[in-house]
């Protein structure tokens, strides 16, 4: 039924990754409820908003690598969850 | 006094998530799964990775109609958001005068989009057109079909002729909700007219102006059907859209790879855009 998808274990990795930071990120929310607040970023931003700020400019920083560079995509992954967590944190 | 917490009519939710799921999650995954493979046919694909991405981002046919599709919406965001406040601002408040402006208003958006593109294929042509034979007929060479900016122009005028009135509709309704004890305030100030825009109109249309901004925009990054029925894209590439590349690169030469990675980057830069956009206008109302 879903073989027209013609899934690829990269991908499903990805997807399930993503479903799983969203899980996470849930549960976590119901936990502690967070506030918005103002960290470096220039608006105020709750939990939800530098999550999807991240997860865009991850694509972002894939791309860009891609775009300029030869250096393999895993040094991109690295850079990327790296921002997310300073995000995270202090944006 | 302890509130009851029923969350309960959460669950009302699901048939809406089944069906985003369905339509948009579905789909889009599969974007994804094809922006990664070679695909030949059932059962024929192969991995290759990022290198459909890699491609697309060093294409240059590609690189040009962004560029142009950067400029086109630009142009469209830049005449139809002030014609069309404009508009709304002349517009009789009420009455017999007003439901008619109304009507011819919502004419050009009843009429859909390939409709639209006809229409202004005929009506610009410098035979048997008669804007395009009126323009000549002034002095002026006037051809869509062999000059470039021509070409433009028309694309342009066409879509301004289309969709300002959206705009100036939802203006509309956004100055019809402004109470009219601020307008006497304003006469007791004394107010120019100036000020009565820059201070009571302008700022309470930024929520219209917001889905005016972000539906303009969307709307014309993704436009189709109307250049390609006027000018097909030409002359040459010039009025080559981001979505026609896009199609001819999906169904003309069935490069479902090359076409997924492009539709990822495609709705990436949509995103971007549009969520800077809507946080930028929310954000400077807050901080007000």
């Amino acid at each position: 039924m879903i073989a027209w998808m013609n899934w690829t274990p990269t991908v499903a990795i990805f997807f399930a990754v993503i479903a799983g930071i969203l899980a996470v990120m849930t549960v976590y929310e119901i936990v502690s409820p967070c506030t918005e607040r103002k960290g470096f970023l220039p608006i105020a931003t709750t939990r939800g908003d530098r999550l999807f700020i991240g997860l865009l400019s991850a694509a972002y920083i894939h791309l860009a690598f891609l775009a300029v560079s030869d250096i393999t995509l895993w040094v991109a992954l690295a850079a990327s969850v790296v921002w997310l967590l300073v995000l995270l944190r202090w944006g | 006094m302890q509130k009851v917490q029923n969350n309960k009519a959460w669950w009302l939710v699901l048939p809406v998530f089944l069906l985003v799921a369905f339509s948009a999650l579905i789909p889009l995954m599969t974007v994804v799964n094809y922006s990664v493979q070679d695909i030949f046919g059932p059962g024929q694909a192969f991995y290759v990775g990022t290198e459909w991405f890699k491609e697309v981002l060093s294409n240059e046919r590609l690189q040009d109609s962004l560029i142009r599709q950067f400029i086109f919406s630009g142009a469209v965001l830049l005449i139809q958001i002030p014609l069309g406040i404009g508009v709304a601002l002349m517009m009789p408040k009420s009455g017999i005068k007003g439901s008619l402006c109304l009507i011819l208003l919502a004419i050009p958006l009843l009429i859909p989009w390939n409709v639209v593109g006809t229409i202004w294929q005929i009506f610009a042509r410098g035979d048997i057109g008669l804007f395009g034979w009126g323009i000549n007929q002034l002095g002026i060479d006037y051809n869509y079909t062999g000059d470039t900016l021509d070409a433009w122009l028309t694309v342009l005028l066409m879509d301004v002729w289309h969709w300002t009135p959206l705009v100036a509709l939802l203006c509309y309704s956004g100055l019809r909700a402004i109470p009219e004890a601020f307008y006497q305030a304003a006469e007791i100030d004394r107010a120019s007219k100036w000020a009565v825009f820059r201070y009571i109109q302008l700022p309470r249309l930024k929520s219209v102006l917001i889905i005016a901004v972000l539906l303009r925009f969307m709307d014309s990054f993704m436009i189709y059907i109307e250049p390609f029925v006027l000018t097909g894209g030409g002359p040459g590439s010039s009025t080559t859209f981001l979505s026609q590349t896009l199609t001819t690169m999906a169904i003309g030469q069935f490069d479902l790879g090359r076409a997924a990675a492009f539709s990822l980057i495609y709705f990436l830069i949509v995103l971007l855009i549009s969520w800077l956009f809507f946080t930028a206008i929310t954000h400077a109302d807050k901080e007000k």
